[in-house]
């Protein structure tokens, strides 16, 4: 952009801040005047809204709600105050205007300058029909990603965004806008979460060492079964293969929020696996199956065993049909048994394939929302705990805190967190594993 | 050498008809419960006394409480609409960045990696305000757009799998003078069904299943409400006793089409993926 900026003439610099300028001098009149309209328009958005926008966001309200004297009527009446979650939604998006102003700028220099370097050239510039055409073909990029680019900025982007600043701020259950006004705390919200002696970081840490297990062992034992489970339908003693394949699929089929509210049902003390079991004469008092925490946690990644192994089981027999049949028929004739092939040939290559599907299998299982709420609501419940029960990830507490509790920002740090967790894990293994440093492995 | 494989087959599949036993068991009951006559949540015994299809009549057609048949037609359409929207999404993201070079490329796949690391349910809360912004909570746009708003960045396996389709096609047909969007349109697409038949039926499948955001969105708007919500209201304490073989009957209905769909497709599912995998 310096380099362009540089080489254009002063009719081209001074198309940074008139956009279009360079357009319409140099014959593009359609172009520039979509280029001037645009600039009318933030121009309009900061009069209107936009300053405005951004004190919000550095005082977050100064006018709290509340009764004031009214000197005419001689009676107090309620102001309506500031609302500082407003502030803070409506400051979030003047941001992404402004970068949004940065882009467009600079769209207008490069456009004047392509327009100056034809004039150069001594060739018409570029016809505006021409290049609403070259939308289809070398720009066919902005075409095809405007569209989802909005989506992602509107409903991914800009609350994301807010909700990290959120995160510094004390935006809790004692500071609820319109009422009350809630302000920047800095690094605050992060100190309490980790320190080891406030209620919030003694549940943080056994929930944080929970989520962690549970998200290793869920990923693991999936993987593991549905690998035997594929290995031995697989199996040539194994007749009508299809069949027992598309049983196991059922659970995979079932809706999750149907199965998992069923079973939570079925495993209750009163349900009908208790009572199932009490009738055979195995047992006399109903099993805790969710009242005990270490029983709840069994049980969960039990029946998440339910739901995930025949997932893996589909992907690795898809994947144990694609395994060049050449690998297996030269180590037959260097005389390989069978344990010999699927420890050189066949598991090597489900590993090469998998890895990044087990990666996002783990992430995955941290933010295993569905899991742990649907089964158990995160219960038993306990008082060590801060809004939160035995089987609590780390996410169903962030939603106990937003829609429960309503501490946004403890929520938001612990969002931040679980990110960084994600990213670390991520980043770590997808460099270690062969898929990255050897992408040829097995082409 | 016969007999010892004669022993594992057999073994084999006892072994899997157990398993099969334990995997279809939850199913089984909650057909037995929709299908169950006495009333109320638990039972003391396991089979129950009576059968009837009253359950699944009384679900359908009685609307004082609940409106399942509303319900099932507002999820219909949210998955329609959402669907459509996602594919069109996804299957434009993921050719711009396996085929297209430009400069945005490399940074929009980190920032989409990036975003997809935030747990979901972070958002949700300024997603809700947002809509409310616009005026639109409590109505079934609103679901759309959560649903398949942000779906453009989660492109990585459709991705992986435009990735395997060999170039020299779309070079042929660009030296004929076909311009990019005709690639797309003519050449790629065509050769996308595995692909797009994953895409399309993953976000198909998503307005049933969710519970968390829809439960949000619509708040007590009990005529708006999707399949996912309206079920796991019937099992909230005040109608539990009342509901409970409803709510069997409405688990069995619900399941009954996503489980064919899911069994069709799952062909392209798994193609889709593991193709996906392997190259992504």
């Amino acid at each position: 952009m310096l380099k362009t900026f540089k080489k254009g003439n002063n009719v081209t610099r001074l198309s940074l801040v008139i956009f279009g300028l360079g357009n319409l001098l140099r014959g593009q009149i359609g172009k520039g005047l979509i280029f001037l309209g645009i600039e009318l328009l933030y121009i309009f958005y900061f009069i209107e809204y936009g300053f405005s926008a951004l004190e919000g966001l550095f005082t977050l309200g100064t006018q709290e709600q509340g009764w004031v004297m009214d000197e005419r009527k001689g009676i107090e009446v309620l102001v309506n105050g500031d609302n500082s979650m407003l502030l803070l939604l409506f400051g979030t998006l003047c941001l992404m205007i402004i970068v949004s102003l940065f882009i467009v700028a600079k769209l207008s220099l490069e456009s004047a300058y392509l327009a100056q370097e034809s004039v150069e050239k001594g060739i018409k510039p570029i016809s505006f029909k021409k290049d609403l055409s070259l939308f289809l073909d070398s720009k066919a990029h902005i075409t095809l990603l405007c569209l989802p680019i909005i989506g992602i900025l509107a409903f991914s982007v800009l609350p994301l965004f807010y909700m990290i600043l959120v995160a510094f701020t004390n935006y809790n259950h004692d500071n609820q806008p319109p009422g009350k006004l809630f302000d920047w705390v800095g690094l605050d919200n992060f100190f309490v979460i980790l320190n080891n002696n406030s209620p919030l970081g003694k549940s943080f840490w056994p929930i944080l060492t929970w989520t962690i297990v549970w998200a290793i062992v869920a990923t693991i034992t999936c993987f593991l079964f549905g690998l035997i489970l594929a290995m031995w339908i697989n199996s040539p003693y194994v007749k009508i293969k299809r069949v027992w394949r598309s049983i196991l699929a059922t659970s995979v089929a079932v809706p999750q929020f149907v199965s998992l509210l069923i079973i939570r049902t079925m495993l209750q003390p009163e349900g009908s696996i208790n009572v199932l079991l009490k009738e055979l004469g195995l047992i006399d008092n109903a099993l805790p199956f969710w009242t005990n925490a270490t029983w709840a946690r069994i049980s969960i990644i039990i029946v998440n065993l339910w739901i995930g192994a025949p997932y893996t089981m589909m992907i690795v027999t898809g994947i144990l049909m694609n395994i060049p049949a050449e690998l297996y028929e030269a180590a037959k004739i260097d005389g390989a048994n069978t344990i010999t092939i699927f420890k050189k040939i066949t598991l090597p290559y489900i590993i090469f394939v998998m890895t990044p599907y087990l990666i996002t299998q783990f992430i995955g299982n941290v933010n295993n929302f569905n899991v742990i709420f649907l089964l158990t609501a995160g219960g038993p419940s306990t008082i060590d705990y801060y809004q939160a029960g035995k089987t609590d990830l780390l996410v169903t507490w962030l939603y106990k805190l937003t829609v429960g509790s309503k501490d946004y920002c403890y929520a938001s740090t612990i969002g931040i967190l679980v990110f960084i967790i994600s990213a670390v894990v991520s980043l770590m293994t997808y460099h270690r594993t062969s898929a990255y440093n050897n992408e040829e492995g097995f082409q | 050498m016969r007999a010892k494989a004669r022993i594992k087959t057999c073994l084999s599949h006892i072994g899997l008809t157990l398993l099969s036993v334990v995997w279809l068991f939850p199913i089984f009951w909650v057909v037995l419960a929709s299908c169950r006559k006495e009333r109320g949540s638990y039972t003391s015994y396991f089979f129950p006394k009576a059968y009837t299809i009253e359950n699944y009549r009384r679900l359908l057609f009685e609307t004082d409480q609940f409106h399942f048949a509303k319900w099932f037609g507002n999820t219909f359409t949210v998955a329609v609409f959402s669907c459509l929207i996602s594919t069109i999404f996804v299957l434009s993201v993921s050719f711009c960045m396996s085929r297209l070079r430009f400069k945005m490329r490399k940074p929009y796949m980190n920032i989409a990696m990036i975003l997809g690391m935030f747990p979901g349910f972070m958002s949700m809360i300024a997603v809700y305000y947002i809509l409310k912004g616009i005026g639109i909570t409590q109505s079934l746009l609103a679901l759309v757009l959560v649903y398949s708003g942000a779906s453009g960045a989660g492109f990585f396996v459709a991705k992986g799998f435009f990735d395997t389709i060999p170039k020299s096609m779309e070079e042929a047909a660009s030296i004929e003078g076909a311009t990019k969007m005709q690639i797309f349109t003519k050449i790629i697409l065509p050769l996308s069904k595995p692909i797009a038949v994953t895409t399309i039926l993953t976000s198909f499948m998503g307005p049933w299943v969710d519970y968390i955001f829809a439960s949000v969105i619509m708040g007590d708007n009990y005529d708006k409400y999707t399949v996912a919500i309206g079920l796991a209201k019937m099992l909230e304490r005040e109608f539990i006793s009342e509901y409970y073989t409803q709510f069997a009957a409405g688990c069995v209905l619900v399941s009954i089409p996503i489980s064919i769909l899911f069994m069709a497709l799952q062909k392209y599912y798994v193609e889709g993926i593991t193709s996906g995998a392997s190259k992504g």
